[in-house]
């Protein structure tokens, strides 16, 4: 009692889950409420008012009211659908990658405002055609510290000693110093890498998208937060695989068509 | 809680309860509610269900050809005479194949993924029949391939994927067009507006 029915936020689309006939539970994510689930009914019939605004990864505003077991979404405009993203299977993979991670990353109902803008961000700047492989990367690294684990990136994690230009070891905490004792989830990581980490730590999104990485340091940047995440999550991300099979396609500039069987 | 219902229940309807709980919507009530209906039904027609079940996966194959459903193989619309085998239409599900051939627009063949690329599901390109398709166009014939999947995120990933792999291979590639509602799913346009995307169907770069 006393509680509004409904209520208005905004959101991004996470996931899509299919229920029954027509249904679908969507995972959203709200600045105000963290991770939502809702139900969006009739949702996958062509009349559907919500359809064309809920679909994965798009930004809309929304009416929610609360239902007992779970919340239902009564209404949808869209914001932002990144039409150059949808366009596009290299971003398409990037932005479906970017929402799992934020969803692995987000707790259902609790506020986290600067993990949601830095979605909002990534998205924007994933449309408006930056370095994407960059993009990730800096995604990565500042999901992880507003959830909470920020690597330990000047100092080593056990000696305290500020990290030396020489090889370190980087594991899901941060960096370890040549002279400290070996931990296994750590790996040797290049004074390069290092760089690139400190540099996207340090700054804004637009800041950090100046940078001009040389794309070997930015793979080696992309194993050791892969790495990291895995650790962190005890699990891979679902669609780094896929990620990294249209990335291996885009790099060839064509896709070996599979040999017929 | 599930479980303690479960465990409260004898072991046989337990077990169906179980076994309907795995089919895609049926949550733990549902399923309850389904077993309890079983329970009170006459044993022919519980019969008459069960063998149905047996029946459908014990005579119904998937065409060597265009991966449908089928009872025969190669399928009737793969072995009719006055069907276009320079035209394939790529469709996510055997229900898509039926929504178009309601609106009579497309006269060609099929080729059903049985899926669409979702990463967040697991869904992999090899896990769908897109290695096939591969091999139909290079086996040659085909002069244009319809990608007629699902107007919505995983269903244009799954379009502009195929269009990755075919384009190597010279065929002309269109998609149907974007009158199709954003978002929805193709087995419930209904036959105007589908009929609509077919005529206007665009070619990928
Ligand atoms: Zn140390
Ligand atoms: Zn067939």
């Amino acid at each position: 009692m006393g509680a509004p029915r409904t209520y208005r936020t905004e959101g991004i689309v996470l996931r899509r889950d299919n229920l029954g006939e027509a249904d679908k539970i969507l995972t959203l994510v709200t600045p105000d409420h963290g991770k939502v689930r809702a139900l969006a009914k009739a949702i996958r019939r062509p009349k559907s008012k919500l359809s064309g605004h809920l679909d994965l990864f798009c930004r809309s505003q929304l009416l929610i009211a609360k239902g007992q077991a779970l919340d239902i979404v009564a209404g949808a405009a869209m914001i932002d659908g990144y039409k150059h993203v949808r366009d596009d299977l290299w971003l398409t993979s990037c932005a479906i990658y970017l929402v799992e991670l934020i969803d692995r990353f987000s707790e259902e109902n609790l506020e986290n405002r600067a993990l949601y803008r830095l979605l909002v961000e990534a998205l924007e700047a994933l449309d408006g055609g930056r370095n994407s492989e960059l993009l990730l990367r800096y995604v990565e690294l500042h999901a992880l510290e507003l959830a909470g684990f920020r690597p330990q990136l000047r100092r080593c994690l056990v000696c305290g000693r500020e990290i030396e230009p020489e090889t370190n070891r980087f594991g899901p905490n941060g960096v370890t110093c040549a002279a400290c004792p070996i931990d296994s989830t750590s790996r040797p990581i290049s004074v390069a890498a290092l760089k690139v980490l400190r540099f996207l730590q340090a700054n804004t999104l637009p800041a950090a998208m100046r940078l001009n990485a040389d794309p070997r340091v930015l793979g080696e940047v992309e194993g050791q937060l892969r790495r990291a995440i895995r650790t962190i999550l005890e699990r891979e991300l679902k669609s780094s695989e896929f990620l990294g099979l249209v990335r291996r396609q885009t790099a060839e500039g064509k896709i070996a068509a599979p040999t017929p069987t | 809680m599930q479980h303690q219902t479960i465990a409260a229940t004898v072991e046989p309807v337990a077990r169906l309860i179980d076994e309907f709980h795995k089919l895609p919507g049926i949550g733990p009530k549902s399923a309850q509610r389904l077993a309890y209906y079983l329970l009170r039904m006459p044993e022919s027609q519980a019969r008459a269900l069960a063998d149905a079940i047996i029946e459908v996966k014990e005579k119904i194959v998937y065409c060597s050809i265009c991966f449908n459903i089928t009872d025969v193989d190669p399928c009737r619309i793969c072995a009719a005479e006055d069907r276009d085998p320079t035209r394939v239409c790529v469709v996510e599900e055997p229900l898509d194949v039926l929504a178009i051939e309601k609106t009579r627009e497309f006269r060609g063949r099929y080729h059903v993924l049985h899926g669409a690329v979702s990463p967040l599901e697991g869904i992999r390109p090899e896990d769908l029949r897109i290695d096939e398709l591969v091999a139909r166009v290079r086996a040659g014939g085909i002069d244009e391939v319809i990608l007629a999947t699902n107007p919505n995120q995983v269903g244009d990933a799954t379009a502009y994927y195929i269009q990755r792999v075919l384009q190597p291979l010279g065929v002309r590639l269109t998609r149907l067009a974007r009158g199709l509602p954003m978002g929805g799913d193709l087995e419930y346009a209904d036959e105007v507006t589908l009929s609509r995307a077919f005529a206007n169907r665009q070619a990928l770069s």
